[in-house]
């Protein structure tokens, strides 16, 4: 996927808002700073516990504001329909979109709707695209060696959630989708916390994806302790059952902080006081070496690489 | 008990190693034979906290990577076949064919899916009578009982609609097989733990006692693994060479006999080729000829034109632990898991696939 927009859509559409491929593209207009992005979810199954594919919807653009340091304002919402999915099913996940809009305190100002034949989709497909006003400057650049690296919650929850409901992968557990707007958390960390330097939701690709790209863009290295990564028992055991690591699974409503040593304590403590980061944790560190790179200490206190996602491990997740 | 994080405790994974540096004297290399051991122990960085004088090194035990060249292109031109629906377990779309993959394949029209379960292709099979669906069979005795299942349905159901391409394999003969090779030193084997809960531990007997080889069947976590390098230590420092079974949770001594009994119901043994170690005696598995109707061999006329692995790919020296992949030329720099060349660097239990994702960095 990566390759294809590198391929196609750069080189047709570049220009230095788009070019530097992050969660919002953010512009000047007019004097403010305004953040804009877009998201199309096809996660199958529709419904799945914790959430569904409106309110997953919603969450997506909204943190990806968010994690740019923008307030949400405004949604539009496109709805691509296959013929013949009940409107009762339409109307719950209508319903659950405004829950979640509420929620996060957007409003939807736009939409579209196309009906199309039976089999051109499935069921159902959601395009969302978000307006924001930018409050703080996060970027990766501001990351230096030294900062702490915090997430505000258990990893992998989405992706097993929804794994857990795939036709023909059956299995039991009662894990839900984290799927959450994150903008009040946000917003309590850019009131208390001076030095946040930087965060970045982990969706699809997971923690693991999320923090290299992070490292990558610093040019620093991230160091993470396998011990101190919040990963619910049942989600480390489906993973197991699977064949899968946790820091590859998505999440839909996780971020990570980059902030300064002296104020790791601070965001903790912001975080663990939101009911959204109640189990956040300080999994790692900035350091120098190797650079753009990420590294796991792991359980035996061995030091490895941890790549990016690459491949289709889990289709249709968001 | 939460079965997985207990067995991966730091404090005790310590202390096993204190025991296994008061071992170490000798240079020793100890093979695995099983694709999760190859992962397990380069994600939980094994290799790095071992004392430098013990090498682990791979085995073949990666059931896509030991599938030959000339069974990929084979089942891929099936695949190409009018009206048949290729249904495969998704490690072996990627895997490069002399020409193309499954996954080029599908590019191209031929219709794969990818099932978790050889009973998702019976089911496809139901659900379109019109098509022929063909299950790329592949997987030793762990895999194997569930295919035989699915087929023992299939004809009870008389699907006359469902097919296999017969690739599956067992494990201890190529551990024999491959101890006759010169390029190959092994002072002991992690044997493997899923193959074991079937067969038990019996089968390797002979490689204990007529090739004195110690024999430990392990678990799949850190300190399951660190457990049986300390045991296959224990051994050799006392000259012994017998099995044993540090997997003890969940390997019995005399396996699971209902599992055996549905494989040599459906299958039984022949010669077969292995990738890296060529032709092993009763190391394959063949449909009985009650059930051969469900071969695709026999059923579908595919003629392929000999084959030919790259000249630099190592992949057959890595299987049986003649060479480790960063051994081979191409590693990380023409073969990666994007594009890969040999088999090793694309499956999930390649050794070339672990190498190349879970990179050690230094301890400093």
């Amino acid at each position: 996927m990566h390759e294809l927009i590198k391929l196609v859509f750069l080189p047709a559409f570049a220009n230095e808002m788009l070019s530097p491929l992050s969660d919002s593209a953010i512009g000047n207009f007019d004097g403010y700073k305004i953040a804009i992005t877009t998201d199309a979810f096809v996660v199958s199954p529709i419904e799945f516990p914790g959430g569904d594919i409106g309110k997953l919807s919603v969450c997506g653009t909204v943190n990806d504001l968010s994690v740019a340091g923008a307030r949400p304002i405004w949604l539009c919402a496109s709805f691509i329909v296959e013929e013949g999915l009940p409107i009762e099913t339409l109307e719950r996940i209508a319903n659950s979109m405004r829950h979640a809009a509420i929620e996060a305190g957007v409003s939807i100002v736009a939409g579209d709707t196309k009906v199309v034949g039976k089999g051109a989709c499935d069921k159902l497909f959601i395009v969302t695209s978000g307006v924001g006003v930018v409050q703080a400057d996060l970027n990766a650049k501001h990351i230096r060696e030294g900062d702490v690296v915090i997430v505000n919650g258990y990893v992998g929850d989405h992706g097993i959630a929804v794994m857990s409901k795939r036709e023909g992968l059956g299995f039991e557990t009662e894990v839900e989708s984290d799927c959450a707007p994150l903008w009040s958390l946000v917003e309590s960390l850019l009131y208390g916390c001076k030095t946040l330097r930087c965060l970045k939701d982990p969706t699809r690709g997971g923690l693991a994806t999320a923090l290299h790209e992070l490292a990558e863009a610093a040019s620093v290295c991230i160091e993470i302790d396998e011990d101190a990564i919040p990963i619910r028992p049942s989600v480390l055991t489906a993973c197991e059952l699977l064949g899968i690591d946790p820091l590859y699974v998505a999440n839909e409503g996780k971020l990570v902080a980059i902030v300064s040593r002296d104020e790791a304590e601070v965001a903790l403590s912001i975080m663990r006081s939101h009911p959204l980061g109640k189990h956040a944790s300080i999994i790692g560190r900035v350091i120098a070496e190797p650079k753009g790179q990420l590294v796991i200490r792991t359980t035996i206190g061995s030091r490895r690489l941890v790549e990016p996602f690459s491949g289709e491990q889990l289709p249709r997740i968001c | 008990m939460r079965w997985v994080s207990e067995f991966r405790d730091g404090s005790i994974a310590k202390l096993i190693l204190e025991r296994i540096n008061e071992l170490a004297e000798h240079e020793c290399t100890l093979m695995e034979v099983c694709g999760t051991h190859t992962m397990a122990i380069a994600r939980f960085g094994i290799r790095q906290v071992l004392p430098k004088s013990i090498r682990l090194v791979s085995g073949p035990g990666c059931p896509v990577c030991v599938t030959t060249q000339s069974d990929i292109d084979r089942f891929i031109s099936i695949g190409q076949i009018d009206g048949v629906v290729l249904a495969t377990f998704g490690d072996m779309v990627k895997v490069p064919g002399s020409k193309i993959s499954l996954r080029d394949a599908r590019a191209h029209g031929i219709d794969v899916r990818v099932v978790y379960s050889p009973f998702e292709a019976v089911e496809l099979a139901r659900q379109m009578p019109n098509r022929k669906v063909v299950f790329v069979s592949i997987g030793f005795e762990t895999t194997t009982p569930g295919i035989a299942l699915a087929i023992m349905q299939a004809e009870k159901e008389r699907l006359r609609n469902f097919f296999i391409y017969p690739a599956n394999k067992l494990v201890p003969p190529a551990m024999k097989a491959l101890l006759s090779f010169d390029d190959v030193c092994v002072d002991g084997f992690i044997c493997p733990g899923h193959v074991s809960t079937i067969i038990g531990t019996r089968p390797y007997e002979p490689i204990a006692t007529d090739y004195g080889k110690p024999c430990v069947i392990a678990g799949f976590e850190p300190l399951d693994i660190l457990q049986a390098v300390f045991m296959l230590l224990m051994q050799i420092r006392y000259g012994q060479a017998k099995v044993e079974n540090q997997y003890r949770r969940v390997v019995r001594p005399e396996g699971n006999e209902a599992a055996r009994k549905a494989i040599y119901e459906v299958f039984e043994p022949n010669s077969v080729e292995w990738r890296g170690l060529g032709l092993i005696e009763c190391s394959g598995l063949k449909l009985r000829s009650k059930y051969e109707h469900f071969d695709a061999l026999l059923n579908f006329d595919v003629q392929v034109p000999p084959t030919s692995e790259h000249p630099e790919c190592q992949c057959g020296r890595i299987l049986r632990g003649a060479a480790v992949p960063t051994d081979c030329p191409l590693f990380a720099s023409a073969c990666t898991p994007e594009h890969p060349i040999g088999p090793c660097m694309v499956s999930s239990e390649g050794a070339c696939a672990a190498y190349f994702r879970y990179r050690e960095v230094s301890l400093s």
